[in-house]
């Protein structure tokens, strides 16, 4: 698997390749904490939150916030507790580079943190780590206390009167929970179902506190933001994309991996053919899952002399999104009926059961797939599925629903011939075997 | 009258007769203490703590853990049982010492997951969702575990096994059941 960057100097993985890459030693000898020490030597809080406005940094983690602006919606005047909370729930389909980024570069996102902390005044904070990354909790928990040990965590953070804690927190393998509400009703102790916004937990977040929750790319990306300044951070890319973005690049593709590319990557066929260095076995390209499971699926013309450029604008222009950067490749053994099967079923085990459209609409897309595939197909199943669909997207408490609806909308659109196909096997036969009603 | 508390028959906290409850080691208490030091709220360390209490009794969350971590945590029985079965981490029946969880979405199934699961159950005598006779094995489809790029993957535990193929898992289950290989629970 190849970590590494592609048409830009590497930022965030600047030391993942090093050996000992993760411990202090490391960090510090290529660079590490001279952000921290830069913002303790003389910024104030609201320069911070300025740099990184300027930065046009937007959240990693999948909906693609600008950072600087939500950090600014902390009120500055209240007088509870703030806390930071890194989003470590790494769980979107397709979608593996803050396990890397963790793994490989721990101080990173501890200094990242302490950078955050500081901004907004938070003085205990929490990175929470979905269970299955058992791992990286012990690496990460293994870096704080080298942190803690050399004076760069607790008390009196390098001998000034800044006082920051990080802590681990263990998920439990639940989807839901990298949605920023439920994440902290699950780090409150309760089941991770999403709360009602507003308020915005830069208001009322964790223990009803101001919070600021940051997925692990976008806290890693901080500290470069502060050593050359959000202006130049933002030159790296776009004038509405800054700085570079990590693909997490799966599937049919010889050189699966990381990838660090500068936003507004040109293009996404050279991406493909060249850099992950073509499709496997000699197979045609068939499509692409840019941004994780939830985004629309890219048919092979929607890309191939295209010249989709690989930023926000320019995947949207394409008919899809950045979402997480989990780049999933399909060639054309693939069947998009069976693999938007394959995501529906993602969802229906992950919808949380708080609100009735997403908990019964996903229950229903997987039995109306399970008909078609059975066998039991109908002349209007397509419209059938377009149908449920339609009443979960926009109408589910949390974007879960909308992440269920999107592949689905996209794949019957983009791939009516294999839907066709299924359906068509059972449609002159004797119905469902389930008797489902057809409207 | 036996006690019965499961998910969907909670012992109520005024309950006559109080369940048994487990005992740690002072080690564990030990644990314990520095994860419910982390919180200002004790409830918070519920998953943490559901984790060694289910290390410790077995795999999974039998009644005496279940009785300790409500108590431990100042809260219900019922409030332990509303969390742990929301999280699929969470066993709240006993699991194989060895756990197979094969990841089954996209990037793994279209890379031969469905193969690992075949040969699997070929090995092994059971289906996902199973655990065989003697308690040795479990066998579970799990949902994406962020091991795409290494794809097809399971883990054992908390071990993560990746690109995997039919001869890793036979080579794999040979040394489970020599016991050379770690449960990866921990």
């Amino acid at each position: 698997m190849f970590i590494g960057a592609i048409g830009c100097e590497p930022l965030q993985l600047r030391r993942v390749s090093l050996e000992r890459s993760r411990t202090l030693d490391v960090y510090r000898r290529n660079g590490g904490y001279e952000a921290l020490r830069k913002v303790l030597d003389g910024m104030s809080p609201d320069d911070v939150i300025g740099e990184v406005k300027k930065s046009a940094l937007r959240g990693r983690g999948g909906a693609g916030f600008p950072t600087g602006m939500k950090w600014s919606f902390v009120p500055k005047d209240s007088p509870k507790a703030r806390y930071v909370v890194c989003n470590a729930d790494e769980s979107e389909p397709g979608t593996f580079k803050d396990r890397y980024l963790m793994e490989r570069d721990p101080h990173l996102l501890i200094e990242g943190m302490l950078i955050a902390g500081y901004a907004l005044g938070a003085r205990v904070n929490y990175i929470y780590t979905r269970g299955e990354y058992r791992y990286l909790i012990e690496i990460m928990d293994e870096a704080l206390e080298e942190a803690r040990t050399a004076g760069l965590l607790g008390d009196r953070v390098l001998g000034t009167d800044f006082n920051c804690e990080i802590y681990t927190h263990t998920g439990a393998g639940a989807y839901i929970c990298g949605e920023e509400t439920a994440l902290l009703n699950s780090l409150e102790g309760l089941r991770g179902h999403p709360r009602m916004k507003p308020p915005f937990p830069a208001v009322a977040g964790l223990y009803g506190c101001p919070t600021v929750v940051n997925n692990v790319e976008t806290l890693t990306a901080v500290p470069d933001i502060i050593k050359m300044g959000g202006d130049a951070y933002k030159a790296l890319g776009t004038e509405k994309s800054g700085g570079t973005k990590l693909w997490s690049v799966s599937g049919h593709v010889a050189r699966p991996g990381v990838y660090e590319l500068p936003m507004g990557y040109d293009d996404m066929e050279k991406f493909i053919m060249e850099d992950c260095q073509g499709i496997t076995n000699g197979r045609q390209l068939k499509a692409v899952i840019p941004g994780g499971s939830s985004v629309y699926i890219m048919p092979a013309e929607d890309i191939i002399g295209r010249d989709v450029r690989m930023d926000y604008e320019g995947l949207v222009a394409a008919g899809s999104m950045v979402g997480s950067g989990g780049f999933i490749v399909l060639d054309d053994t693939v069947d998009v009926f069976e693999s938007t099967k394959n995501l529906t079923e993602f969802y229906k085990h992950e919808s949380c059961g708080w609100c009735t459209p997403c908990r019964e609409g996903t229950d229903w897309l997987v039995k109306v797939f399970k008909r078609i595939e059975s066998g039991g197909g109908r002349p209007d199943d397509a419209q059938l599925l377009l149908d449920i669909v339609d009443n979960i997207e926009g109408k589910s408490f949390c974007p879960l629903g909308d992440a269920a609806a999107w592949p689905i909308q996209s794949a019957i659109k983009k791939f009516p011939e294999d839907f066709r196909r299924h359906i068509s096997n059972g449609a002159s036969g004797d119905g469902g075997k389930e008797g489902l009603p057809t409207a | 009258m036996s006690q019965q508390f499961t998910p969907n028959n909670p012992l109520p906290q005024e309950a006559k007769v109080p369940p048994k409850m487990a005992v740690f080691p002072p080690e564990v208490e030990a644990e314990i203490e520095r994860h419910l030091a982390k919180y200002p709220v004790k409830r918070s360390a519920i998953l943490p703590l559901m984790f060694i209490v289910q290390r410790e009794r077995g795999g999974y969350l039998d009644p005496p853990g279940v009785a300790y971590l409500a108590d431990r945590l100042g809260v219900r029985i019922t409030d332990i049982w509303e969390v742990a079965t929301f999280y699929s981490m969470i066993n709240t029946e006993p699991v194989g010492r060895y756990h197979f969880q094969i990841c089954r979405t996209l990037s793994c199934k279209i890379l031969g997951a469905g193969k690992i699961t075949e040969q699997c159950t070929k090995r092994l005598g059971i289906k996902p969702g199973e655990t065989n006779d003697d308690g040795t094995f479990s066998l579970s489809e799990v949902e994406c575990l962020g091991s795409c790029g290494t794809a097809p993957m399971m883990q054992i535990g908390f071990d993560y096994y990746e690109n995997l193929t039919t001869e890793k898992v036979d080579e794999l289950i040979e040394k489970c059941k020599s016991g050379e290989l770690s449960n990866g629970v921990r």
